[in-house]
């Protein structure tokens, strides 16, 4: 039998974990690339890393402050965002692509290489940069236990951090988007020439939001490395951008709230079918005999895939998205 | 209209100098490969008049546009807008002096609403930069600019769509706001590129009225059009390309008459009675006629092969 109650405690568990913060914050940063500016990033994950390299690097091996780091991993975003901006923005949307993909690629590389292993730690990881992370945990019971669903004190402490930084950054991309500059950014998205055409420097604009989402990815790569405590460089690997895109689009995008609600289904649909399956596949008289055990990592991503697919044909405006905005590209 | 003509006495020559000229353009020159798309010695544009720029297909028209507004840069030459110099400036700073265009393919903003495309038009507003969002109270500029884009869209008889999405307009309906649009940036010198294709004629007759009534509120209208009715009346003054260069500038009146014109359009030879002999060979004017383009092609078909010409062609037409 399915135990319908452990599955469903372990989806909530995953609604609101680490996970679904890290995947919400580089799909917020997505957002304001795509569904405001119409920036094709393929590379989030990039800057996710330059942010918790920057932060663990100036924490563990140079003695900052965690505050300190906070500000280095933040900046190390902007300077990687003007660096892969300022040539590619002024020529056509592939461009960005092309670069910020092989970009991501070549920092997780040179990140673990072996010449950068006093640095970096190489493929062993940094640790050490979390101290006063973990010293700042307010809550003192060793489990804690809501609606059935237990967390530890460190992963509640990291998941109550996680969302203030969500909401924050909600918050400010809310009061941005309903503003005039938000206007000028949909603008450009639908078209350059013409805020061209009506004295907007549509440059200007694009590099304010690339650095913008930038920032919001290395938030996210800086939460996951406080809330693991350990950074390794393989985890910053493209399909993480791709999952952030999924979620994005899943939730809707140009919408404030879409990538946090993206995130949050993504997380719980993984691991209801994962819980799911793998329940199904063991025991003494399995449900589903001719699945191994040891498929089900994979299967459970086909499971996703398809409701993906389904989700796009039946509403591909995605969750949250505008349906009469969407109606348009069909004329 | 004024009262008196401020063109009455220019007279009809290509490059002659206006009474009051708001934009001078010396020795402008852009070719894409092989194609000299656009050489104009020296023309002058009068402000506060409607001013016409016709021509066949490739004349350069919509390149020259393109280089008065900073969307392309040319090979050579110099201009000025109210005696200072526009060359080399970027789009949107040419927009910030003053001179905004629209587009031949029109460029609504599809996923903003009508009063959205609106209120972008507006200048100076403190909610446009990233830190003014945050930190300055931009709402009553914005509700300002609410009020005269509503004001805009009344006159243009666009108020019953200002929440519908851009997109979801006519093709006509786009052309009024993408001029409603531009009127909200306060210009001085509106550029339309062939604001009246493909709109259907009743439209046209009302697209015609607004842009008499830019003129009578002051501005100056530069607008290329292919339909020659159209410029005879609305043009007060009409300048004519063809294949780059200024051939022609005049009243409207003045050009059905002007040979130079009648032969760009129509070709040189076209109001000729071909004569042949019994065998249908040409005679005569049309034997000789037949000789000189026989000789022009090859001459043309001698020629060092340009094949980026057909592609810098097309380019010039879809921009």
């Amino acid at each position: 039998m399915i135990d319908v109650s452990a599955l469903l405690a372990n989806g909530i568990a995953q609604l609101v974990g680490t996970s679904a913060i890290f995947l919400a914050l580089l799909a917020i940063g997505l957002n304001i690339h795509f569904g405001y500016a119409g920036l094709l990033n393929f590379g989030q994950i990039g800057f996710a890393l330059v942010g918790g390299y920057g932060m663990g690097i100036a924490v563990a091996n140079f003695g900052l402050p965690l505050w300190g780091g906070v500000l280095v991993g933040t900046g190390c975003a902007v300077v990687l965002a003007l660096l892969l901006g300022i040539p590619t923005l002024q020529l056509r949307a592939d461009y960005l692509a092309i670069v910020t993909i092989a970009a991501s690629e070549i920092l997780r590389l040179i990140t673990r290489s072996t010449s950068q292993t006093g640095l970096t730690g190489g493929t062993q990881g940094l640790t050490g940069y979390g101290n006063a992370f973990t010293e700042a945990n307010p809550f003192d019971q060793p489990r804690y236990s809501f609606v059935g669903v237990g967390f530890p004190r460190g992963e509640l402490w990291a998941i109550c951090v996680g969302w203030s930084v969500v909401a924050l950054s909600v918050l400010l991309v809310w009061l941005l988007v309903r503003s005039p500059w938000g206007r000028v950014l949909r603008a450009i998205r639908e078209d350059e020439d013409a805020a061209r055409a009506l004295g907007k420097n549509v440059f200007a604009y694009k590099i304010q939001a690339l650095v913008l989402g930038g920032v919001f990815g290395a938030l996210g790569g800086m939460f996951y490395s406080l809330s693991v405590q350990s950074l390794t460089p393989d985890f910053f690997s493209p399909p993480q951008t791709f999952f952030a895109y999924a979620a994005l689009i899943l939730g809707g995008a140009g919408r404030v709230l879409g990538p946090v609600l993206g995130a949050m289904i993504v997380w719980f649909l993984l691991s209801i079918t994962d819980g799911f399956l793998r329940q199904a596949t063991t025991g003494d008289s399995p449900l589903i005999g001719f699945i191994d055990a040891q498929d089900v990592g994979a299967i459970r991503f086909i499971l996703v895939g398809v409701f993906l697919g389904l989700l796009m044909v039946f509403r591909p405006q995605g969750i949250l998205g505008s349906k009469r905005e969407v109606q348009l590209d069909a004329r | 209209m004024p009262v008196e003509d401020p063109l009455a006495s220019v007279p009809p020559e290509p490059g002659v100098p206006k009474p009051d000229a708001i934009m001078v353009m010396d020795a402008v020159t852009r070719s894409f490969g092989g194609l000299q798309a656009v050489d104009v010695d020296h023309l002058e544009i009068q402000r506060g008049a409607i001013t016409g720029l016709i021509g066949p297909n490739g004349a350069g028209k919509t390149t020259l546009f393109n280089l008065l507004t900073g969307f392309d840069r040319p090979d050579s030459g110099s201009w000025t807008f109210e005696g200072r110099s526009l060359e080399r400036l970027a789009p949107h700073r040419v927009a910030r002096r003053g001179v905004v265009r629209t587009f031949q393919l029109t460029k609504a903003l599809a996923k903003l609403t009508v009063l959205d495309n609106m209120r972008l038009g507006a200048t100076g507003q403190s909610g446009e930069s990233f830190l003014g969002a945050l930190f300055t109270a931009w709402g009553r500029q914005e509700k300002a600019n609410t009020e005269k884009a509503r004001e805009l869209l009344a006159r243009f008889r666009l108020d019953a769509k200002a929440d519908d999405l851009a997109g979801s307009l006519s093709g006509g309906q786009r052309k009024l706001l993408e001029m409603a649009r531009a009127l909200m940036t306060d210009p001085i010198v509106m550029m339309l590129d062939e604001p009246m294709a493909g709109v259907n004629p009743a439209l046209t007759q009302s697209l015609l009225g607004h842009v008499k009534s830019l003129r009578d509120d002051g501005m100056t209208v530069v607008f290329v059009e292919h339909d020659m009715d159209v410029i005879r009346d609305i043009s007060d003054w009409v300048v004519v390309m063809a294949q780059g260069r200024v051939i022609a500038e005049g009243p409207p009146e003045a050009l059905s008459s002007n040979k130079a014109v009648v032969d760009a359009y129509l070709g040189a030879h076209h109001d000729r009675a071909l004569e042949f002999d019994s065998e249908g060979n040409p005679v005569g004017e049309t034997a000789e006629l037949v000789a000189e383009m026989e000789n022009v092609e090859l001459a043309e078909t001698s020629g060092p092969p340009s094949p980026s010409v057909p592609a810098a062609r097309d380019r010039e037409e879809r921009s």
